[in-house]
This record gives C-alpha cells, sequence and structure tokens, in this order.
C-alpha cells in the first residue's frame, strides 16, 4: 500500500523534496501512533539513562554544589586527580581486591553449579516430583537480599544460629560465620549460590530440552550410559549456552551490585566485605566526596565493558558463537 | 531412557538380556541417586524458612535456651500479634503494597508502549531507537552521576523517586519485544486492512494474546519493586516512605540494643528473637504465595531474554 502511495506521489510531483515532504506526510499519516507510543519511553531513556552521563564529567573536574557540570573547574593533573587520588586510596584498593576476589571466587564455585542442577533435575523421571523441586529451588531467588541477611542471622550467628546450635550440641565450637573476616566470605558465596542456583538452571534446562532426543536414542543403543550420555551428549548440547553466560559472568567480573554485600556486611568483616559499590555509596552520598567516587565508578565501568568485548572476542576466536 | 526401552528389539539373545537387566539396575540405582540428591537439594533451600517459621512461633524462653530447631516450641501468635499492631510496620507495610502496584502496573504500560512499536519492520527510525536502547544496556553512568540527577530534578525525598527512575527495565522490554515478534504478522495485516488503527492494534490484538508474558513481567517488576531497597536508602532520608526491605534492614541491624528495638517502634524487648523472625517471615509471604502459580509463565519469560537478539 505503501510503496503503490509512494509511485503515485512520486509521479506526481516534479520536484524531488517536494516528493519527499509528501511521502512522509502519507507514511507519518499511516503510522505516527507508534511515534507517539515511543515517545515516552525514548524521553525516560534520554532523561534517566543519558542526562546522568555529562555527570560523569564530574570525575575529572572539581565538584562544586553551586556550579553546573560544566563551570566546574577542570581537576589538576590534566583532569586526572581524582583517577590519581584513587589509586593512592588504601580502601578503594582494597574494594576492588575484595570486588575481584568475590566476583572470581563466584564465578569458580558458583558457575558450575546450575549446570549440575540442570543435569540432575533432567535425570529425574517423575514430573510431579520433579515440577516441586524445580518450585522449592526457585524460591530464594524471590527473597531480598535483607531477608537473606535476616535468615542468615537466625542460621549463622554463633550463640542462636540453628547451624551452631548443632555444632555446640554435637561438641564442637561454634564458628563466627558472619563476624570472621575469612569465614565471612565462605558465607557470603554460599548464600550467593543458594538464592541463584535454582533460577540460573532454568536457562541450562531449556537449552537441555532443545537437544535432539534422537542422540540419546542412538546413544543409548550404543549401550552408553547415563553418566556417558551426560557427558557425551547434554554437556556438548548446551555448550554454547553455557558460553554466552560465562561471556556475561566474565564481563561482569569487576562490576558490584549493590544489594548483595551492602546487606550481608558488618564492621567486623569490612576488610573483605567491602566492595566498590558499597565504597562508592559511602564515600559519595554519605561521605559527599562525588568526584573521587565518580571516577572510580567511571574507571570501573570502562573496564567491565573492556572485560565483556574481550570475553567476546575470545570466545569467538576459539570458535563459539559470541554474545554479539 | 524410555524411548530405549521401548525400541528394544523384539528377540533378544541371552548375553544381551543380562546385559540389559544389568543396565536397568544400574538406571534403577541411578533413579534413586537423583531421587537423593534432590531431597538433599531441596531440604537445604526450605530449612532457613522452615526454621524462621518455627522461630518466629515460639515462646521466647524456648528460644533464650536455644531450643528451637525446626519445629516451634511453645507454640504462640505474639511475636505476628506485635508485628501487626506496630503501626510503623504496617504503614511500610501498606505503602510498599500500594508502591509495588503503582510501579507494576506503570513498568508494564512502559514496557508494552516501547515494545510494540519497534516489532515494525516498516517503522523509520527503528535502527536509531535500537541504537538508543542498546547503548544503555553497556553504558551505565554509576552510582553517584544517578545521584546527582535525582538531586537536580528534585526527585531527593520525593516519593516519585521510588517509581519513575526504574519504571522501564531494558531487559524485560526485550522480553516482551521477542514475544511480540512471535506474534504471526498475518493477524496484524488483516486487521490494518480492515483499517484498525495501531493503537486498535495493541489493544484488541497484541494485549490480549500476550498475557502470559504480561503475567511473568509483572511478576518481575513486582519482585524488584518488593525486594529494593537500595534507592530508598540512597535517595530517600524521610522515613514515613521507607518501603518495607528498609525498614526491615534498620530493624535487623539495630534489634541487638534494646533501646534501639523500641526506638524502632517494638515495645517487648522480651520477644525480640521471635519478633525478628516473624517480621523477616511477614515481609517473605506475599511473594511466596504468587511465585509458584506463575512459575510455567516465568520459565518461559527467563528463556525468551536469553535468546540473544
Amino acid at each position: 500500500m505503501i510503496a503503490a502511495a509512494k509511485r503515485l506521489v512520486t509521479r506526481g510531483k516534479s520536484e524531488g523534496s517536494d516528493a519527499k515532504t509528501a511521502e512522509w506526510k502519507v507514511y507519518l499519516k499511516r503510522y505516527w501512533q507508534l511515534y507517539v507510543l515511543l515517545f515516552l519511553p525514548m524521553v525516560y531513556l534520554l532523561i534517566f539513562k543519558y542526562e546522568p552521563m555529562k555527570y560523569v564529567l564530574i570525575a575529572f573536574k572539581k565538584y562544586s554544589i553551586v556550579q553546573n557540570v560544566w563551570e566546574m573547574p577542570w581537576a589538576g593533573n590534566n583532569g586526572m586527580e581524582y583517577f590519581i587520588q584513587a589509586f593512592h586510596n588504601r580502601d578503594f584498593l582494597n574494594a576492588l581486591k575484595n570486588t575481584i576476589c568475590l566476583n572470581l571466587l563466584d564465578l569458580i564455585i558458583g558457575f558450575p553449579v546450575p549446570i549440575i542442577f540442570a543435569l540432575i533435575i533432567n535425570e529425574l523421571r517423575f514430573k510431579k516430583f520433579k515440577k516441586t523441586i524445580q518450585t522449592i529451588a526457585y524460591m530464594p531467588h524471590f527473597l531480598s537480599w535483607v531477608i537473606i541477611y535476616g535468615l542468615a542471622i537466625q542460621l549463622f550467628t554463633p550463640s542462636t544460629g540453628l547451624i551452631n546450635m548443632v555444632i555446640t550440641n554435637l561438641g564442637g565450637q561454634a564458628v563466627p560465620f558472619l563476624n570472621d573476616p575469612h569465614k565471612w566470605v565462605g558465607t557470603y558465596i554460599f548464600l550467593g549460590i543458594w538464592q541463584s542456583f535454582g533460577w540460573n538452571s532454568i536457562i541450562y534446562l531449556a537449552a537441555i530440552a532443545g537437544i535432539s532426543p534422537e542422540l540419546y536414542e542412538a546413544a543409548s543403543v550404543d549401550g552408553a550410559g547415563r553418566l556417558r550420555q551426560m557427558w557425551h551428549i547434554t554437556l556438548p548440547g548446551i555448550k554454547s549456552t553455557i558460553v554466552v553466560l560465562l561471556i556475561m559472568a566474565l564481563g561482569n567480573i569487576i562490576g558490584s551490585a549493590f544489594d548483595r554485600p551492602f546487606a550481608l556486611q558488618n564492621n567486623l568483616v569490612m576488610q573483605n566485605a567491602e566492595v566498590i559499590s558499597t565504597f562508592v555509596y559511602k564515600n559519595g552520598i554519605k561521605g559527599l566526596q562525588f568526584s573521587l567516587t565518580t571516577a572510580v565508578g567511571l574507571f570501573q565501568s570502562v573496564v567491565g565493558v573492556i572485560f565483556l568485548l574481550t570475553a567476546n572476542w575470545l570466545s569467538r576466536k576459539l570458535g563459539e558463537r559470541g554474545l554479539f | 531412557m524410555s524411548i530405549a526401552v521401548a525400541k528394544r528389539p523384539e528377540k533378544v539373545d541371552e548375553t544381551q538380556e543380562v546385559s540389559r537387566m544389568v543396565r536397568s539396575s544400574q538406571t534403577r540405582a541411578g533413579d534413586i541417586f537423583f531421587v537423593v540428591v534432590c531431597v538433599l537439594i531441596g531440604i537445604i533451600c526450605l530449612v532457613p524458612m522452615i526454621n524462621l517459621l518455627a522461630r518466629s512461633l515460639s515462646a521466647s524462653d524456648a528460644l533464650v535456651k536455644h531450643e528451637v530447631y525446626l519445629w516451634p516450641k511453645g507454640l504462640n501468635f505474639d511475636a505476628y500479634t506485635t508485628v501487626l499492631s506496630d503501626i510503623k510496620y504496617i504503614k511500610s507495610f501498606g505503602w510498599t503494597v500500594i508502591l509495588t502496584f503503582i510501579c507494576t502496573f506503570l513498568s508494564l504500560a512502559m514496557t508494552v508502549i516501547c515494545a510494540y512499536p519497534l516489532t515494525f519492520s516498516k517503522l523509520k527510525g527503528r535502527s536509531i531507537f535500537n541504537i538508543i536502547i542498546t547503548i544503555t544496556m553497556f553504558f551505565n553512568a554509576g552510582t553517584i552521576p544517578n545521584y546527582l540527577l535525582m538531586k537536580d530534578l528534585n526527585l531527593l525525598d520525593n516519593p516519585l523517586v521510588l517509581i519513575i527512575p526504574g519504571v522501564l527495565s531494558i531487559y524485560n522490554m526485550i522480553i516482551m519485544r521477542s514475544f511480540f515478534y512471535g506474534i504471526p504478522e498475518s493477524l496484524r495485516e488483516s486487521a490494518e486492512i480492515d483499517g484498525a488503527s495501531y493503537f486498535r492494534i495493541l489493544w484488541s490484538i497484541y494485549l490480549p494474546l500476550s498475557k502470559p508474558v504480561l503475567a511473568t513481567l509483572a511478576l518481575f517488576y513486582a519482585v524488584g519493586r518488593w525486594n529494593g531497597y537500595s534507592d530508598a536508602l540512597m535517595y530517600m532520608k524521610n522515613k514515613d516512605f521507607y518501603p518495607l526491605q528498609l525498614l526491615l534492614y534498620n530493624i535487623l541491624n539495630n534489634m541487638n540494643s534494646v533501646e534501639v528495638a523500641t526506638q524502632e517502634g517494638f515495645s517487648s524487648p522480651g520477644l525480640s528473637e521471635a519478633l525478628k523472625a516473624a517480621t523477616v517471615m511477614f515481609s517473605t509471604i506475599p511473594i511466596l504465595c504468587i511465585y509458584p502459580f506463575l512459575q510455567k509463565y516465568f520459565i518461559h519469560g527467563v528463556t525468551v531474554g536469553a535468546v540473544k537478539e
């Protein structure tokens, strides 16, 4: 229809630009409603996602409450003053180290868990049982980190926590899971896995469902047992899914969510628990060092993007389908 | 496995028969093994909740003596009556319920009006819109720039700050769009020929067909709002507008000292252990009641979201 209208219009008008405006008129008369619908989301994105980008400049400027971003004077050392300060700031270096360590531990210990869980779930035959286990495993994903912190208190506190009650009843020594910096790391990783393994297994289960049953059939005719089928058919079948999720996890190795570390940390374990996001909150919003913390945030996002692109490039080099 | 059994040839000689029997007994052992592992996993998931429930229903002296494990001792509902009669808590609970409804509704509306136009390949400028959207997924300005923006927009301490900044999640929008792509174009074209406007097509064709994905996204948005506390922590100083999770965070961190517990609104410190448990329990219940019913929908939603664009 549009094409017909276009032809009509172009034939009628001899001059190009006139034809073009007329063409636009016809087009808009038909499609204006779509632009009306898109208006609000685009305004939202421009204000709440793009507008803040101008404040990123504060990383290179001396923050002043009375001036706007453009008027603030540039910081010393060609504007890099605050980056230099950050890398001489012990608290920041510690937060950076903790962020990377905790993320690496999450990746090494936590990444395989949903894959293993999906493989196990896939072996269950009783549909009802399978569904019940899945429902139970998804439950922790719906709890907020504050609630998980509440649960952790009830489980892990030295004298009153369930686990320590069991340990002391068995004649052992109470373990300070939440108050000892090293034990805290273990608790943090465990709670992270507990919260997400069920939910993260959904994607793997979907990938497993997409594997052709004929492959299993052929394998079992050839006498392959369960474990061999798992190893030679299921795992290769979900390899590309694993790679995509691995890229995303690697891209996030320096990223830090706020809710989980902030809810779980306490003053006794700060040496291992302070991560970049909580550092930025405490020194920026609470401590009002806006330029320093913006610089830290910018460093974090730039390095994050570099990691993501590198991981993606690497996986393509290795012959896998990348993320983009 | 069952397929293998079904395809079994009619005649089997003895050695094959034996090996099949061995294999099936292995399989049965395997079945039992996997079931046991799954039961253990299920227990690990549930024990913290059961323990919490038991504590919230126990008498305070049983708690002080460390006698409560997974079953309440001295069953009573005192902790719950205290929580329910605490005005501060109930107010925050109510506010969070209202907030969650508003946010979910507005977010769904935004998601739909963003995703729908982008499914039209004829839409001019579609690639520009897509670029605008994609960039925001890779680069986030960061905590402080966002905070300064809220400050400049005069949104600090304004309840709207808990609604507007998170009103559209691009990730959820992509799920919505993928679903819209799956709706056959012939449906749309026949409506176009009948002269239906694009508003009308959205309202009477797309939305009714999208109920499952709308339910999923409503769950995602509602859970996000119900569980979120960092925005309130950063942007809100007015305690009247604290969402439940932030109040809970303060309660959990302060209840260890009796004065603060009373200050926070709970006047009977003897209950404090059970009270903590009851407060946490009560804040969890709404979501725990809803999610199992939406399971088959959200599984689909997660899967669609994983498909690369």
